[in-house]
């Protein structure tokens, strides 16, 4: 939160407290002026929602822990495939979404053990090659498991998915608020979502500033040395692949129950390197960044979508090129750029690890309490 | 004398190469132990060895009365022996307050369950951990500099806060690796200054040194490694007495030896 | 037993590909450091470029044999995918040589991708039929094992180009200086070697030697794609891991063996997993490789390096 408030430029630094309300502004009045361009824009930010919790989860890997994760996508679609499983007529199972989320993530934490404790000893560079096949391993079992035994229902994947139902309440369907005004599912999924968006950010600030971040961060910036003060690598490394994954796995059961179907097409090799150009966008390790890395690679493809097509109609009579090339020009333009002449991201900062006001100015612990 | 390290008939080897050869030593509770010897002597070898860097082929390591875990550094930092490296290896990307918490890190108990909660005892330990960082900076006299990044520091406060973040996991052994190594005469004379008061604080030290004035001053016992045996351990006093020493190291040097016998 | 017979012979030229496809992942490794993500996207450039030129050819040259035609068609992928290799290196990689480790590793997969977007741009999505100029129509078989005219090309091309590479590293001035470099770059320029120019020609013969893989590969499948470089390109790098990744020879193996292992293992993966799985995981053996030999054997069959480097 205080991350974010300071990214907002002029006053961030000026006027942190007009800072912080601004973004919670933006935060709860996004979908009011998204609506206004049309309701496909408040879908698109219940995407982008999905989005930083995905970034925020792989942050937790690459950013802290310096474990370069080209498979991350694999938790989501554990999570996404968990949920469809148990909530869905594919297995005529319905259970509750708090008993499936809940699920989805916990089996993302084991896919998530599972591909560490082998790999964890592996440079970094390997160790992205190794995830990087997890995942399409993964994938590729989504694609075939449709026979001799139908689990996953193959490339056509599995419709017809549980929407969410918070306490009774279907929020697929529009609220009414008396006879005038109705609520379209989008703007409550998008409310959802960013609820358990700052519930990520917390959760994450919690680690970030603790023995964990601070062994995390310790591993990521000199392995050896993180050892020789007491370190346990593996268990440490094992934690942070677990968590992030839990991440993942959340947001693709949310994902799952939002759009109504999967399949293995919504988790190729493109989605991860997505997610991590999201993070080496904004910044890595820098949580201000990565959400804001998220957002901005979430919109503006869309924004090219609507404006560039129409564009290329106008001036070529025809399109050249279609959203989804004008999207990976985009990722890969922003991963190349970013490392030659950005490294540290849009968003450069320096990550804190610790809250040193807790000790030197009692008179501000007040303040650090929050 | 309480015995607190002793380390028994140690052998190493690298492929057809012996790094270590049937070297045991003492070191006694409170003592600033030295180690030294010609370059590739083995002193870092041994030094990697003590720290669960390496394993040996032979030996054991008994320190404070039970024998140390071989090539589980963690463990031997668990056991109270903490050690800094000749080329300083700090956490780059942290400030100097963040790298002496790290080296909290298995002094404290927070798991990551009460760190999402934010128990009252996760919220304690980390307030604690902060403030004897805080203290332990300004021991080794760099809490100025507590919230610059620990890349920034110039070379002599990297020493220095590496030293601090490894005082940092609770030691009873601190082994410094060659810690004057690219220091000028007053910044080794200030170390000489903070290794005294480690000591006098209740720490022994080991130093493996190259500079030969500074551990003679600084250390009440030394031994001396020469082609991975121990040729001596001893006084500095008897040490530079020795002749198996004066062979080893004027082989080397052409200086002569101050306070050898007329 | 010629089902085994048959899934050798076809293990050895998918092998071959990939061990050419290897050598360019070793050579930049070895010299590097770096995985070169874009190295299979500099494959599929190839056979693009090949089938692009081949159908000008056609039209505009018709006289031409087709032996002649698909050799200038293949000389001419060469020579753009080197021209490629380099600008990769010069743009990308080189700025980032003494950058954090995992800084070239993603601007090496953001190539790979511009590479793939670039290619979907011009060849779009579709999937185009290489024009088989060498007949894939098997010959009488020999003790029951069919081969096709295009494969055996492919055997005699691959092994011809690997002892030129190996005679090239182990025999003159250019090889001398790529191996000065790859023990040590400071010695070796010390020493008066231009390394960044012999890392120039590391990435120029690399990807002059994917743009024939390309080809190849593209000439036995009858098959070019934007998106083909991404599954041969992790396969030679699990090959190049498998022999030692650093190690010419190590590739060379590794590659054969993959191949084997992945035709053979496609034949037999329903009877091994009764029934249960099918061909269609062939892909999955690779990755299989891969991780088994990252964790019990990091320095591959032949590799001596100490892996380790953290």
């Amino acid at each position: 939160m205080n991350e974010l408030a300071l990214a907002v430029p002029y006053l961030g630094k000026r006027h942190p407290a007009a800072a912080r309300w601004v973004v919670i502004a933006i935060a709860i009045g996004a979908p009011l002026i998204a609506v206004l361009f049309g309701k496909t824009w408040v879908r698109i930010l219940d995407f982008a929602m999905l989005y930083v919790m995905l970034a925020i989860g792989l942050n937790l890997v690459v950013g802290f822990a310096g474990l370069l994760d080209l498979g991350y996508i694999a938790f989501y679609a554990v999570g996404a495939y968990t949920f469809a499983f148990l909530a869905s007529p594919h297995f005529d199972i319905h259970l509750p979404f708090w008993l499936v989320l809940p699920a989805g993530a916990a089996c993302a934490a084991v896919a998530g053990i599972i591909l560490g404790l082998p790999t964890l000893r592996l440079r970094g560079d390997y160790l992205a090659i190794v995830t990087l096949g997890f995942g399409e391993i993964v994938r590729i079992f989504l694609n075939n498991l449709n026979h001799p035994v139908n689990i996953t229902n193959g490339p056509q994947g599995i419709n017809m998915i549980d929407p969410l139902v918070l306490f009774g309440w279907d929020i697929s369907r529009p609220l009414k608020i008396g006879d005038e005004i109705t609520v379209n599912s989008l703007f409550l999924y998008y409310y959802v979502f960013l609820a358990f968006v700052v519930l990520s950010i917390i959760l994450v600030q919690r680690l970030q500033v603790s023995r964990v971040g601070r062994a995390w961060a310790a591993i990521r910036d000199d392995e050896l040395a993180a050892k020789a003060i007491g370190i346990n690598t593996r268990n440490m490394k094992l934690l942070a692949f677990s968590l992030g994954a839990t991440f993942g796995g959340v947001s693709g059961g949310l994902f799952a129950a939002f759009q109504g179907f999967v399949s293995p097409e919504s988790f190729s090799l493109m989605e991860s390197i997505a997610v991590l150009t999201m993070i080496v966008f904004g910044g890595m390790g820098n949580l201000a960044g990565v959400i804001i890395g998220a957002l901005a690679l979430t919109a503006l493809p869309e924004v090219l979508r609507y404006v560039a097509v129409p564009v290329q109609q106008a001036v070529f009579d025809r399109v050249i090129l279609d959203p989804e090339v004008l999207r990976m020009l985009l990722l890969s333009l922003a991963m190349i750029f970013m490392m030659l002449l950005r490294p540290a991201g849009l968003i450069p900062a320096y990550s804190r690890y610790s809250r040193p006001e807790l000790v030197v100015g009692k008179a501000a612990s007040g303040e650090a309490g929050k | 004398m309480i015995t607190l390290l002793e380390a028994k008939n140690i052998t190493k080897r690298f492929g057809g190469l012996t790094a270590l050869s049937d070297v045991s030593l003492t070191i006694r509770k409170g003592e600033v132990y030295g180690l030294i010897g010609p370059n590739g002597a083995g002193k870092t070898t041994f030094f990697n060895v003590l720290t669960g860097a390496y394993t040996a082929e032979e030996g054991e390591i008994v320190f404070g009365g039970t024998e140390l875990p071989a090539g589980k550094p963690h463990l031997v930092v668990a056991a109270g022996i903490a050690r800094t490296f000749q080329n300083i290896r700090l956490f780059r990307e942290m400030t100097a307050l963040e790298n002496v918490m790290a080296g909290h890190h298995i002094r404290s108990r927070a798991n990551p369950f009460s760190i999402l909660l934010q128990t009252r005892q996760a919220k304690e330990e980390e307030r604690l951990i902060t403030e004897r960082a805080f203290e332990l900076l300004k021991y080794v006299g760099i809490e100025r500099f507590a919230d610059t990044v620990s890349k920034n520091l110039s070379y002599g406060d990297q020493r220095r806060l590496e030293i601090a973040r490894a005082l940092a996991t609770e030691p009873q052994l601190l082994a410094l690796d060659e810690p004057a190594a690219g220091m000028n005469a007053t910044e080794t004379a200030k170390l000489r200054e903070l290794v005294q008061t480690i000591r006098h604080d209740g720490v022994t030290v080991l130093l493996i040194e190259h500079d030969v004035k500074l551990v003679m001053g600084l250390c009440d016992r030394l031994a001396v490694l020469d082609f991975g045996r121990k040729i001596a351990e001893d006084v500095p006093a008897e040490v530079q007495r020795n002749d198996a020493v004066i062979a080893a190291y004027l082989g080397g040097h052409a200086k002569p030896k101050k306070g050898a016998p007329a | 037993m010629e089902t085994l017979l048959q899934q050798t012979v076809n293990g050895l030229v998918v092998g071959s590909v990939y061990a050419l496809i290897a050598l360019g992942y070793t050579m930049v490794y070895g010299i590097l450091g770096l995985i070169n993500f874009a190295h299979g996207d500099v494959l599929m450039v190839g056979a693009l470029v090949a089938l692009e030129a081949i159908r000008l050819l056609q039209i505009y040259a018709p006289e031409l044999g087709l032996v002649p035609t698909l050799l200038a068609g293949l000389a001419i992928s060469v020579v753009v995918c080197m021209i490629l290799g380099y600008t990769i290196e010069r743009t990308a990689y080189r700025r980032l040589r003494n950058a954090p480790r995992l800084a070239p590793l993603i601007t090496a997969i953001g190539v790979s991708f511009l590479l793939q977007t670039l290619a979907m741009i011009i060849w779009g999505r579709n999937y185009h039929t290489f024009p088989q100029l060498v007949s894939t129509v098997p010959l009488e078989p020999i003790a029951g094992v069919f081969i096709t005219p295009v494969q055996i090309a492919i055997l005699v091309v691959s092994a011809t180009l690997m002892v030129g590479l190996v005679v090239l590293v182990n025999k003159t001035r250019l090889g001398r200086a790529m191996r000065a470099t790859a023990e040590n770059h400071k010695v070796a320029s010390l020493m008066g070697v231009d390394t960044n120019k012999i890392i120039a020609a590391t990435f120029i013969i690399g990807s002059g030697l994917a743009a024939v893989a390309g080809v190849m590969y593209s000439s036995n499948y009858g098959i070019a794609h934007y998106a083909m470089g991404f599954m041969p390109g992790l396969k030679a790098f699990t090959a190049a891991v498998l022999g030692g990744i650093g190690n010419l020879a190590g590739a060379m193996l590794g590659g054969i063996v993959l191949g084997l292992v992945e035709s053979i293992g496609a034949g037999y993966i329903e009877d091994l997993s009764f029934g249960f799985l099918n061909s269609s995981y062939q892909d999955i053996f690779a990755f299989l490789i891969l991780g088994i030999v990252l964790i019990f054997r990091p320095t591959g069959l032949l590799g001596e390096r100490v892996a380790d480097r953290a």
